[in-house]
């Protein structure tokens, strides 16, 4: 329906799509609803994912990565998962986000020590950087590392750690010294004494991907498992959203095709017995202004991530892909659902794919930096620019 | 235009009373469970409140349709599915106040009267586009004194738990709206199956069942209303349940504001509370002027109401529905927006109320139907 493959690169990423398109639609549709109902993180679609080499896509290409284009490699097979179940597509996001300061920061020894680990291993990582008073403003956090001799002592709490019960690796972002440039990001090992995960939290949507809260309690690591210097840990966070971001977008455009597509099956299925609700203007404008936000959404999500992968800034894009497909998927998941219920009477009851797409795309105008942050991002971008 | 007299002001308060003390607390473990608010149903008959509307012949308080729709408000500030449980009341009160004789009113409404718990509802399903505007699964036929009821797969409000539900039927459908009846049908009459109650995203407080008639015989004396008559109720029931949505949106809405509010003023990000942040300024300033005008327009549609200028309150029943949930669902949105990470979680309300405003702009017509039926009372088809 949608002419994904133009957009497309190289015929490398075709190919690639098609395949994840197969998996999404073969194993993991299935099992989108029972884990939503259920909060239930799915150790085996885990085990899936990590088959298909996707919990390493932004790795080095040695450690399972896919190479030159990964941004936009990310984006397609989270796209593609997250039309059938947003929560299977947010581990690949999580686990990217929580890799790329070590990737970006780690020195040499600490990646030929870890990567394996992770990829081999299959170990999955959290990002701990939102605390409690910490949000969108990450300059606010109070988790502390205090350097002693050859360790740095860590304290502090955590909270909305995606993946934070499940991972085997945490990247910690932490307050090094006072002031600013003052914080910096730590590799943590789920094993190291003092690093205690606390409750799971219960959520309106992404209900099969696990959050936790999580607490550092004088947690000793080693001077080599800071990544980066002392100081670049707001930096790294800030290219570590160039690539977040449009991976976001990627998933909110997926929940929005998977609504689209459940709408457009509902109309085939009706059309046989009815007379031809197609036809009907209201079904028509919904369709129309879902297909145009879908495109649009497209547009600024591979763009961003093209402009990521060729080393160009692409942070303005980025939060502009990432603001635009999360208000759009939360607009046509709602219409959807309205469009449903015009047709049959049953587009809110539980039995339908789409409550279920509607409530995911709530959060995807949150996590990542809310849509208001992102406007003041661009905004920022766009005065910068023609200064 | 809208200020509350003594007697407004007075029942306001005690239903404000009685939500803080007893709905409110109960609000997030019914939406859990999904189960009937049957405490509400206690707390509600106790107070004289479940039935508000009932005329005061029959033992009722028979406040007017403008104070219902503040009461509704109120209750649904907090939880909206206990704010469901009065609107499925009226909804099954009306046709009986509008069309039934003083045999049907005598036997039935007065059962309603005092701190009666009795439960009701009303058999109408929801148009649909894509056919005529009544579409109702249910067919009667006569027999002697008495009609055999058939229908399948009709959705009803309090279906498994309504002691007695008024219920529309074609008694000849090649006549089309112009053949419908209403009748009175009691629980547990043989014929009326339950199949199953519905799982939904939101109102999860409330009960929506799956029900089939099979050949339900209904004793002619039941027959509430037929012919000419029962076009302009059908009408009048469906045009005061869509007020009484609006209400409830418009209480969804402000309960929903009101959380993001108190959240913005203790939350500190980039060194002062987020109501000092200028975005946050401006969609709690969107919110609030969504919600006071469809407010207003909610009031004026009542107003119209009790003044019975039928025609005009239909028209605009449908508008401020449409306002009024479109409004709730913006605000609850923007009310999980602003409290962010924590919105999304349910130790908060506002998920809650973002599930059940989508509930808003879809029953008792959904909104796409709202406007093409605007749209037609504007342009004078009928």
């Amino acid at each position: 329906m949608f002419d994904q493959t133009s957009f497309l690169p190289t015929k490398e990423l075709k190919m690639f799509k098609d395949r994840i398109q197969q998996v999404a639609r073969d194993k993991i549709a299935p099992q989108a609803p029972w884990v939503d109902e259920k909060e239930f993180f799915n150790h085996e679609m885990e085990s899936l994912l990590w088959d298909h080499g996707l919990l390493t896509l932004t790795f080095p290409e040695r450690h399972g990565g896919y190479g030159k284009g990964q941004t936009i490699a990310l984006c397609i097979a989270v796209e593609e998962i997250a039309k059938v179940c947003a929560s299977s597509a947010l581990l690949l996001i999580i686990q990217a986000v929580g890799s790329f300061p070590i990737i970006h920061g780690g020195s040499n020894k600490l990646k030929r020590k870890y990567l394996p680990q992770m990829s081999e291993g299959r170990k999955l990582v959290a990002y701990l950087v939102t605390e409690p008073t910490a949000g969108s403003d990450i300059s606010g956090i109070q988790a502390t590392a205090v350097r002693e001799g050859n360790e740095y002592i860590l304290n502090g709490s955590k909270c909305f750690a995606t993946s934070g019960g499940v991972a085997g690796i945490y990247s910690v972002l932490a307050k090094t010294s006072e002031g600013n440039g003052s914080s910096s990001f730590f590799l943590v090992e789920r094993e190291s004494p003092g690093l205690l995960i606390g409750r799971t939290e219960s959520k309106l949507g992404q209900r099969g991907s696990n959050t936790t809260e999580v607490f550092l309690e004088n947690v000793r690591v080693p001077a080599e498992n800071l990544l980066g210097r002392e100081g670049d840990g707001f930096l790294i966070a800030m290219k570590d959203f160039d690539m977040s971001r449009p991976a976001i977008a990627a998933q909110a455009l997926g929940i929005a095709e998977g609504a689209f597509g459940a709408l457009i099956q509902f109309i085939k299925e009706k059309h046989s017995f009815a007379k031809p609700i197609a036809d009907h203007p209201v079904i028509q404008a919904i369709l129309a202004d879902s297909a145009i936000l879908i495109e649009a959404s497209r547009g600024l999500a591979y763009r961003a991530a093209i402009l990521n992968d060729e080393g160009k800034n692409s942070t303005k894009f980025a939060s502009m892909a990432k603001c635009f497909a999360g208000d759009a998927a939360m607009k046509i998941t709602t219409d959807t659902l309205d469009a449903i219920q015009v047709l049959s009477g049953y587009g809110f009851l539980k039995d339908s794919q789409v409550e279920r797409m509607f409530r995911d795309a709530k959060l995807t105008q949150i996590f990542e930096g809310t849509n208001q942050i992102q406007r003041l991002v661009i905004a920022r971008q766009i005065l910068k620019e023609s200064m | 235009m809208f200020q509350l007299d003594e007697e407004q002001r007075l029942i306001l308060q005690s239903v404000q009373e009685i939500v803080q003390k007893e709905i409110k607390p109960r609000a997030t473990v019914l939406d859990e469970t999904g189960e009937f608010p049957w405490d509400a149903v206690r707390i509600f008959a106790k107070n004289d409140i479940l039935n508000p509307l009932l005329p005061q012949t029959y033992g009722g308080v028979e406040v007017s349709t403008h104070t219902f729709c503040m009461i509704v408000e109120e209750i649904a500030k907090a939880c909206a599915s206990s704010a469901l449980l009065l609107i499925a009341q009226a909804e099954g009160t009306l046709p009986i106040v509008y069309g039934a004789d003083e045999f049907l009113k005598e036997k039935y409404l007065k059962r309603l009267a005092g701190d009666s718990q009795i439960l009701i509802g009303l058999g109408a399903i929801e148009p649909t586009a894509n056919s005529s505007l009544f579409s109702l699964p249910t067919r009667a036929e006569r027999h002697g004194n008495a009609y055999i009821l058939h229908g399948d797969r009709c959705f009803f409000k309090n279906g498994s738990v309504a002691d007695f539900l008024v219920l529309y039927a074609y008694t000849d459908s090649s006549k089309g709206i112009h053949d419908l009846s209403a009748f009175i049908i009691e629980k547990g009459i043989t014929g009326y199956v339950i199949k199953r109650d519905e799982d939904r995203m939101g109102m999860r407080g409330s009960i929506y069942s799956e029900i089939s008639l099979e050949n339900l015989v209904v004793p002619g004396e039941n027959l509430v209303v037929q012919g000419g008559e029962v076009f302009s109720n059908i009408l009048k029931t469906l045009s005061a349940s869509r007020l009484f949505t609006a209400a409830q949106a418009i209480g969804v809405a402000q309960g929903a504001m009101e959380e993001a509010l108190s959240y913005a003023r203790r939350r500190v990000q980039f060194g002062k509370t987020l109501s000092h942040h200028a975005p946050i300024q401006c969609m709690i300033a969107e919110m609030a002027t969504g919600i006071e005008s469809a407010r207003l327009l909610t009031y004026q549609a009542a107003f119209l109401f009790d003044q019975e200028e039928w025609k005009k309150a239909g028209t605009h029943t449908a508008m401020a529905k449409v306002i009024a949930s479109d409004t709730a669902m913006k605000v609850t949105t923007d009310a999980v927006q602003i409290m962010g990470g924590y919105g999304y979680m349910k130790d908060y309300p506002v998920e809650r109320m973002m599930r059940d405003a989508k509930l808003t702009q879809i029953h008792t017509g959904t909104n796409q139907i709202m406007r093409l039926i605007i749209g037609r009372d504007l342009a004078g088809i009928s």
